[in-house]
Formats: C-alpha cells, structure tokens, sequence
C-alpha cells in the first residue's frame, strides 16, 4: 500500500497502520442456524478486500434448503423467546451490547477489511454506535408497555431481514436489536461483499448463550435474499438497500399478510443559507457525502448553496478537499476508504462520466490513487442543475453536486424536488428558519447545523420512495409489534 | 462479611482470623467516619451483634449536600447514555458480590439463605430495569406540543436536583435500591438515609458504587438514627426534593411542613411493595418539565 | 463580508465611513458582528477528528522538534528573580544538556522589570525575548500606564511585546477602544513584535474569539495569543481552531501572514502535536513555524524532552533524566 502523503512539505505524516492481525481472520466462515456454525450449502465465495483486491476469507453461501432451516429454527425458537420476560430478553442484549465494546477493536479492524472503510470511521462509528443500538433496545425489552403501543404490546414472529454492504455490523445492529427486544426471532442476510463481521456478531450472540434459533445468519447474494423475504414462514420483513430492491421486494410480499419495512436510497439536499456559520458549514457539507466514501444513504450528495455566497462556499471546499487522506483504510490517518466494489466503482465512474457530458465542471483535489484495489477521488461538479442525472440519481460514492437557490422556498422546492425523501441538511444561524425549513423538508430526518448524527435514541428512516418505517427510537418498536 | 460469632469448639472449622470490615459513611465517592465520631450497634432480628454503624450527625449531613450539589452539574449534565453504562455497571458489580450480599441480608433481616438469594436478585434487576429507562425516559415524557401558532414548542423532563431520600426500613437491600435507582438514572444526585435497624447492606452496595465509575458524590449515604437525620433533611434549603418513602405516616407530618420551607417536591407514597412493578411514578416525582417556544419563520 | 480591510491601521476620523470597518465604533462593530458565526458544537466535533490524527516515528520526531523550536519559555510569577530568569534562559538556549541536537526554544517570556537580565544572559544566541506588558494579566490601568509600561520593556531590550487587550472593553462593545489601545502599543513597539492576548476564557464564546481576533488583526497585532496563563480555561482546541482560522482568512484577504501563539494549559507533548496537527491542515504549511507559531509554556518543554528521548531510546524516562531549568 503506498504512503499518501497530501501535505507537500513539512508536516508529513508516517504511516500509522492499524494490525490486520487484529482481525483474527479465519480461512473460512459458515453460516449460523440454530445457535450453530456450520457450512452453507450454496457457492462458496471468496470475500475480498477492496483496498487490495485480496481475498479475504472463504465463506459458504446458504442455499434455499438452508433458508427453509433457519426459517423453520426461528419459528421453533419463537415460542420461547417472546415467553421469556421481558427482563430476561434485556439481560441478553445487554450482554451483546457489552460484548461488542470487549471486541470492539477486532470487530473494527475486520469491518475496515472486509469493507473498505477507514479505521478511524469503523473505529469510532460503526462499532460503538453497534453496541449502543443494543444497549438502547436491551432497556425496552421489559418497558413496552410505555412505550405509546398499547399496555401489552406483541410481537409479530419471524423477522427476514436484508441489509447492505456499507455499515455491515451496523445495519446488523439497527434489525437484530429491536426484532429480538419486542420478542421476535431472526434470519438475517448480510450483504454479499461484506458478511464477515455479521457472522462474528453471531459467534458473540452464541457466546451470550441466546437460546439456539433466536437469531440465524446466512450469508449469501440476491437469491438467497429473495428466498429468505418470499418465505411463507417469515412474517416481518425487513429491507435495507437500494430503492430497486426495495421496490421488488414491496411487489413480492404485497397483500401476503407479510409485514415490511424500507430503508432505500437517498438524494439528500445539504441547504446553506448566506448566514450558515461557514466553517461548520463547509465540515458539515465534507462531512455529509465524503464520510464513508459517501457510501450513505441519507448522504448531503446535492449542496444547495444560496446563490450569494457559491464563490466562497467552493473556494472553502476546494481547500478542505485538498486536505482529505485518500488510502489504505488501516491507515489511522485515512479518512477516505475504498469503494466497495467493482461494480460500485463502475457506477460511480459512469455517473460522473455523465455529469461532464451534461455540461457541469468536474473537480477533484490532486489526488494519487493506490494502484490495486477499487478507488474514487472526492469530487465535485459545479454548475449542476436539477435536471442533470448527478442531480437525480443516486450515486452512492464521494461525488459532490453543487446547485444554487435564491429564496428560501426556493431551496425548499428544489430539495423536495426528488422521488427521494430520506434526509436534508440546513445551514444557517437563524433558529427560525431552521423550524420553518424543517417544517416544510419532505425528508424523514432533518439536520440542522450539522450532518449525519446518528443515535439509537433518533428515529431514522425516509419520506417517499426512500422507504417507510423509522429504525431507533421509541417508533423504531412499531415495526416489530403486531398490530 | 457479618462478624462472626465467638467460635465454639466443637463448631470451629478454622483457626484462621478473619478481618471485620468497619461500616463507615459514604460521601463525595470517600467513606469517612462520622465527624462526630459516633457509631452504634446493629443486631440481627435475633439480637446477634453484627458490626457498628457510623451513627451520621447533622454536619455530615450538611456535607453530603455539599457533595451531592457539587456532583450535580456533571451528572445532569451526562449524556443518558453514560448514565445508562454506569447504571448497568453498578448492576455487573452488584452480581459479582451477589454470595456476599446474600450474605449481609440474610444476617440482617434474619431470612433464610434463599429468600436472601432472591432479594439480591431482585435488587441487581432492578438496577438494569432502571439502566434502560435512562435514555428512554425523555420520549416517553417529553414530546412537542401541537400549539396553534407558528411556534415549535417541546417539553423535556430534567432533573430537579438534590433528593433527599428516606429509605425503606424492612427490604434492606432491594427497598434501598428501589428508592435510589430511580432518582440517579434521571440525572439526579441524591442524599439517602439508609434504614436505622439495617444499614449495612446499603453500605456493602455504596462499595460497589464506588468500584462502578459512578462520580463520587452523585449519592450520599448515611447510617445512622433516621429519627435525628430526617428532620434536617427535609429543612435543608439546599435539597430539592424529600422522598419519604422510609417514614412511618404519622411521622411525615412534620417532615412535610419543614420541607414547605423551600417548597421541595415531597414524594409521599402509601405504601411500598419492592415485587410490585415501580412503574414511572418515581421517575417523574423528581423531574421537572421545562417547555421551549421557538417561533417558525423565514 | 463586503467591507474592504485597510492597509495597516491609522485610524481614520470621525465621520462614519461604511468602506473602512476601521473608521468608526459602529462600523467596526458592523464587521465584526458581520464575520460568519462559529457553530459550538461544530468546532468542537472538527478539534475532536483532528485530535484522532496518529503521528509517529519520523513524523513525531520532527513534530516534536518542531514544537520545540516554538516554545516560548515562560516565567511569569511574583517570585521571579534575576537568578530563576537567568536559569531559565540556560534552559531555552540549551534545553537538553545531555544532546546539543535538541533545537533551542524561540523566546523566553519574562516580566518587564527582568528583561534586561534576560537580555543579558541570552547574548549571542538567536533566543528571543519577549516581555509582557500593559498591565499582565488584567489589563486593567490607564493607557497611559499601559504604554509606559510598553516603553520601558522595549527599552531594556525586548524584542516582543505580549500585551493584554481590555476584555471588559471589549465584552460592553467598546471595540473602538479595544481597538485605539492595540494601535496605540503597536507604535510604542518600535521594531519589536506585538503579540495580542485575547484572554479567551474570560471572552467565553467562540463568535467572541473570532471578534476579537479580527479585532486585533486589523489593528496590526503580529499575533494573535489565546492567554495569559492566569484565568482558566486558558488555550483549548476549539479556540485554537477559530484563531487559526482567522490568520488563514486574513491572510486570504490581505496577504499578511499573521501569528498565532496558543498559552496556558498546555503541558504534554501530545497535546502540542495535536495543535501542530491543527496548524497543518487548518491553516497551512506556512504556520508550521516559529515566526507564525508559538507556544507559551514552561513544564511543556520537559515533556517534549522526555517524548524525544522516548523516541530515540525506546525506554520511557523520569523527571530525574530532564533539568528543572
């Protein structure tokens, strides 16, 4: 891996590389069914690692004979477990919560293998942010009744769960902790490219001695995802991924008396007013679409920048980029990672591609790229308008879209001009504003002054064809209650 | 460990000396004795002497408020989150003494070894049940209220306070945690007058505070003579709240009239019932609901 | 922010000029007040990342040789005596007794009335003196008390002057006032170099420092300085970070580069890279050194000693192995 050094003289910073080793990397992994590990009867696949194109580990893929397993384990195990008191429930997730702070530095250093992303994201982000999640839903366990869903809420049975390749654990985390709080028992499909920290998620769940059954891994590609949510033994599902998908799936399981949750893709407008205290401004915008290689969801992909201050706002990220870290993802000092995939790469070449063709000016800060792996540069395109596919489509990588408004509605029509509607990002000083703006934002999560926060206490979740449902929080119990 | 009775002969299994803890106060995250220097014998129900207690003068109470006011400020002002790690950690310290305090309640209220078994039990769960209302507690009593003008208008739960807190007399161990855990998870530091007949296993459990990243002085413990204590508490202009939960009705009277002195929020339940579900009541006895308008405009 | 920066400063008269945020009171107050907020919370967040920066071998080594050569070696106490200053400028000049490689600190900061001793007992070397003056720490006396007090530390020899700025001035809006007193010591400087402390813990807010530190640039302060050592919080990241970025934005606007010397509180070497780790990517290259940035300290250099050894050696070392000065 070669030293990016973005500091021409002076202050250059050495390598700082966080251990592989650390990771405990085995040859090959299996898949979980009723408190087991064993191996899967589909394909064995090589996962790789982005960074360099090595394979990771071997993992043996689930075949349908094993969904039928899993499903039919969590059904077995159901009756149990939505038995158990509540309290009893919050002491096993409590244990989890516990257990991935003990393996948190592990957890992470797999995470940055397995999926590209910076150490110092997986590090301070997705593991702790994992474990709170389990923490926050271990404590409603044996609260339901306070929770505003009547005196003795329900569960619903077996949840099929889908969740994607960009926060691995996390995702983990966001469906197994309240499926299993309110009562529910689980099969979980971890993304194809990055299965590997799910699967030691279920070793720790093994280790907290949760009864065999309560939560089942398979991983595996999109046709073990479609024969886990059209499965007549799942009666929750749950989806987190692109809107295509999601879309698909909202077919399949239509009028089957399946319940379903969306957490689709995203074309989140970051709105900075003349009066947005600039520098948290510009942190904010860097933040929004270059954090996790803007591999997010609810990214600030399109910057709305009032008109009377564009120059200046450009001028301030252009600098800022130039000081970004583009590397090895062990590198404690890397802040982008890289791109998950060939096929994400792909994407992302060809959209931007398309944004030059369209007409906008393309930027990037000098930028030396490692030559193996899957690597993007932070970009910017100036002079976008709403009609230009960067301004449109998903990207789902660090691509930048700069638009301009004059009014405040008209920042608001611009930004709710999407099928989208997952986030939005407002800067200004003027609290006011900041209430009417939110007020009127067709986006299910509104930041102001600030930009992709995450907490399992915030319901998260989107407007319109980014999804429905909302994931933490007191309403993140809904999904998995009966009705 | 309760001291041991003068061995009989034909009991002794050892000649190995033990070492008898000495019960001190607990105050500001320290175990002083009491400035006063007094202690007092406490017995088991049958009349077994178990150990002296610091007996706790007004001045120590005096300066347990100062601790608990002192500590205030960085408790309230932690996140929920941390308060809920801590809660849960004073629970995992809890369950690793649990042969010990098993031990101490069987000696001090004189039940068999199973129903001590169960107490501790008991008051270890409830220790978790509270380490999960920390950062849930504000949804379910705060929200935004739907007023008719263009204003965005919230209502939050925060903490009042110091609470001075009068313990259970009987359930030494869960009836103490039953009355304590509420009033801290919400951010509250607390001033508590343990049960005069049996004040040692609350003591064994302020060791276990103090070994669970709980800042020192967010609770204040006293042994002692509930009879000579409570009244200077319940007059303290320093103390925000009075939970009376440990006084006999017909003595809260007073108690009540000296606490109109800086109108404190008095809790006076009926009755106290450590298996009954403690539902919110105690969480919301001392919080205070504070509402913001903010106008919505361009 | 439309108003044009004037060249360094002669304050204009009174007729209200909107052009020159320096021609009156209320228009100085437009500009400053005008300059973009400082989100708390942001601030802080962005102090934070940076503090995750990993910095070892070769780039500690040279981080902290470099914040060596940026110490201002600092003795400011009632008790000070020819014989302690003395010691002490031993010290800045050699800091390491043991290994003439340790580079010599930038300056020593002493009292007005110790100056001249410092001068002497620092011939020869390129160590610089710098003395407080204008009332250290509160500021509080007559301007006229204030300059004298200027006047004879550049008379015994001082090649820098760290004043304090009126933070009572400044924190009713007087920055008129604030401003004509910054003015008014830079003339008394002569050729030495001015230093403005901003007392930032009793300023309170970040928009403050930010006020304040345009306030002082556009008076013509050679730096900008968080503290004086006396009142706590004294320098802290947030605060470090908004100064840094107001040297960056005035030398965007003006092309003079202007200093920062963060004082007070800061003791270990890990903090003193992280702050260098801020300097780099906040302001740029042309901060990372002593001309443009100081810190003010007297136990820092003992740990920066001990780091080196540290890293030299391998073996972590004790006080006994460095001199108290």
């Amino acid at each position: 891996m070669t030293e990016i050094e973005k500091s021409p003289a002076g202050f250059a910073y050495a390598p700082a590389p966080e251990s592989a080793a650390i990771a405990r990397l085995r040859p090959s992994y299996g898949i979980f069914v009723n408190g087991e590990f064993r191996a899967g009867r589909g394909e064995a696949v090589k996962t790789v690692n982005p960074a360099t194109e090595e394979p990771l580990a071997e993992v043996a893929e689930a075949s349908e004979a094993d969904v039928d397993d899993a499903v039919a384990a969590a059904r077995a195990a159901f009756a149990g477990w939505s038995a158990l008191p509540g309290s009893a429930r919050a002491k096993y997730l409590f244990r989890i919560a516990r257990a991935i702070q003990e393996r948190g530095r592990e957890l992470a250093v797999l995470e940055s293998l397995d999926n590209g992303k910076p150490i110092r994201e997986s590090r301070d982000v997705d593991v702790p942010t994992a474990a709170a999640h389990f923490f926050y839903y271990a404590g409603w366990a044996d609260k339901l009744g306070y929770a505003g869903f009547g005196p003795n809420p329900r569960p619903i049975g077996v949840a099929g769960q889908v969740i994607p390749w960009n926060f691995p654990l996390l995702m983990a985390a966001w469906k197994i902790a309240p499926a299993l709080a309110t009562g529910n028992t689980v099969v979980l499909k971890p993304a194809e490219t990055t299965p590997l920290t799910a699967l030691v998620l279920a070793e720790i769940i093994a280790e907290c001695d949760l009864p065999p059954g309560v939560v089942n891994v398979l991983p595996g590609g999109p046709s073990v995802g479609q024969a886990l949510v059209e499965h007549r033994g799942v009666d929750k599902v749950a989806f987190t991924g692109s809107t295509a998908v999601g879309k698909q799936i909202q077919r399949s399981v239509a009028a089957s008396g399946k319940r379903l949750s969306l957490e689709l893709g995203g074309k989140a407008a970051n709105i900075v007013f003349s009066d947005a205290p600039l520098d948290q401004a510009v942190e904010g915008i860097v933040n929004g679409i270059f954090f996790n290689q803007g591999h997010v969801c609810c990214a600030g992909s399109r910057l709305l920048v009032q008109e009377s201050i564009h120059d200046e706002v450009v001028a301030s990220l252009r600098d800022r980029l130039a000081t970004l870290r583009l590397g090895d993802p062990l590198d404690k000092n890397t802040d982008i990672g890289a791109i998950n995939s060939a096929a994400q790469l792909a994407r992302i070449r060809e959209l931007s591609d398309s944004g030059e063709a369209e007409g906008a000016d393309r930027w990037s800060p000098v930028c030396p790229l490692p030559e193996k792996g899957f690597w993007f540069p932070p970009t910017l395109f100036t002079g976008v308008s709403q009609a230009n596919r960067i301004a449109r489509e998903e990207i789902f990588g660090p691509v930048l879209s700069v638009l301009t408004f004059r009014t405040p509605s008209e920042a608001v029509e611009k930004a709710n001009n999407t099928p989208y509607g997952l986030s939005a990002g407002i800067w200004t000083e003027k609290g006011s504003r900041i209430l009417w703006m939110a007020n009127r934002l067709r986006a299910g999560v509104v930041w102001a002054n600030t930009f992709n926060r995450f907490d399992p206490a915030s319901p998260f979740g989107g407007y319109k064809e980014s999804g429905f449902g909302r994931e933490g929080g007191r309403h993140g119990l809904e999904a998995y209650l009966a009705h | 460990m309760p001291t041991e009775k003068q061995p009989q002969p034909t009991e002794q299994k050892t000649d190995r000396v033990t070492v008898r803890k000495t019960y001190k106060l607990y105050i500001g995250g320290a175990f002083p004795r009491s400035e006063s220097g007094r202690s007092y014998p406490v017995h088991s129900p049958s009349g077994e002497l178990l150990a002296h207690a610091a007996q706790a003068s007004r001045k120590d109470l005096r300066d347990a408020v100062v601790a608990a006011r002192a500590a205030f400020a960085g408790w309230s002002g932690a996140t929920a989150y941390n308060r809920g790690q801590i809660l849960y950690r004073i629970a995992e310290m809890m369950e690793g003494r649990h042969a010990q305090f098993t031990a101490e309640v069987r000696a001090a209220e004189g039940v068999s070894e199973a129903r001590a078994a169960a107490q501790v039990d008991a008051a270890i769960d409830r220790w978790v049940w509270y380490a999960g209302w920390t950062d849930k507690f504000a949804q379910v009593a705060g929200g935004s209220n739907p007023v008719a003008g263009p204003y965005f208008n919230f209502s939050l739960p925060e903490p009042a306070g110091v609470v001075g807190i009068v313990a259970p007399q009987d359930e030494s161990l869960v009836g103490f945690v039953s009355v304590v855990a509420p009033v801290i998870a919400t951010g509250n530091t607390a001033v508590v007058l343990a049960s005069s007949d049996r004040p040692l296993p609350a003591v064994s459990l302020a060791e276990a505070l103090a070994t669970s990243d709980l800042p020192g002085g967010v609770l204040n413990l006293l042994t002692g003579s509930v009879a000579e204590l409570a009244p200077w508490l319940a007059g303290h202009r320093d103390v925000n709240c009075l939970d009376l939960t440990g006084v006999v009705p017909a003595e809260r009277v007073a108690l009540a009239e000296a606490a109109a002195e800086n109108v404190k929020r008095v809790y006076s339940p009926s009755g106290f019932d450590a298996a009954a579900d403690p539902g919110t009541s105690r969480l919301t006895a001392f919080t205070e609901t504070k509402t913001v308008w903010h106008p919505m405009g361009v | 922010m439309s108003a044009t920066l004037p060249a360094p400063p002669a304050r204009q008269a009174a007729v209200a000029d909107t052009t020159d945020p320096t021609g009156d009171d209320s228009s100085l107050r437009r500009f400053l007040h005008g300059l973009p907020g400082v989100d708390q919370v942001g601030a802080e967040a962005r102090a934070a990342t940076l503090a995750t920066r990993s910095i070892k071998t070769t780039a500690k080594a040279w981080a902290i040789d470099t914040a060596i050569s940026m110490v201002d070696l600092t003795t400011l106490e009632g008790a000070d005596t020819p014989g302690k200053v003395r010691s002490l400028c031993s010290k800045a000049m050699r800091p390491d007794p043991s290994d003439a490689s340790v580079p010599a600190a930038a300056a020593v900061c002493v009292y007005p009335d110790l100056v001249e001793t410092a001068v002497t007992a620092l011939k020869g070397s390129k160590v610089a003196v710098a003395s407080v003056a204008t009332a250290f720490p509160s500021g509080r006396a007559s301007l006229a008390t204030k300059l004298v007090d200027v006047a004879e530390a550049v008379a015994a020899g001082a090649d820098e002057i760290d004043m304090v700025i009126d933070r009572g001035a400044f924190l009713s809006g007087r920055y008129g006032q604030v401003y004509d007193e910054i003015v008014a010591v830079k003339e008394a400087c002569g050729t030495a170099h001015l230093k403005v402390i901003l007392e930032t813990g009793e300023l309170a807010t970040l928009d403050n420092v930010r006020q304040a530190s345009w306030l002082a640039l556009l008076a013509g302060g050679d730096f900008i300085k968080t503290s004086t050592g006396k009142v706590n919080p004294a320098a802290r990241p947030p605060v470090a970070l908004v100064m840094l970025q107001a040297v960056r934005d005035f030398a965007a606007r003006t092309g003079q580069v202007r200093g920062v010397k963060l004082a007070g509180g800061i003791r270990s070497s890990k903090e003193a890279v992280r702050y260098l780790v801020m300097v780099n990517e906040v302001a740029g290259d042309r901060w990372l050194h002593p001309d443009t940035f100081r810190f003010g300290a007297s136990s820092l250099l003992n740990d920066l000693l001990l780091q080196r050894h540290k890293l030299r050696t391998g073996a972590y070392d004790g006080p006994d192995y460095v001199t108290l000065d």
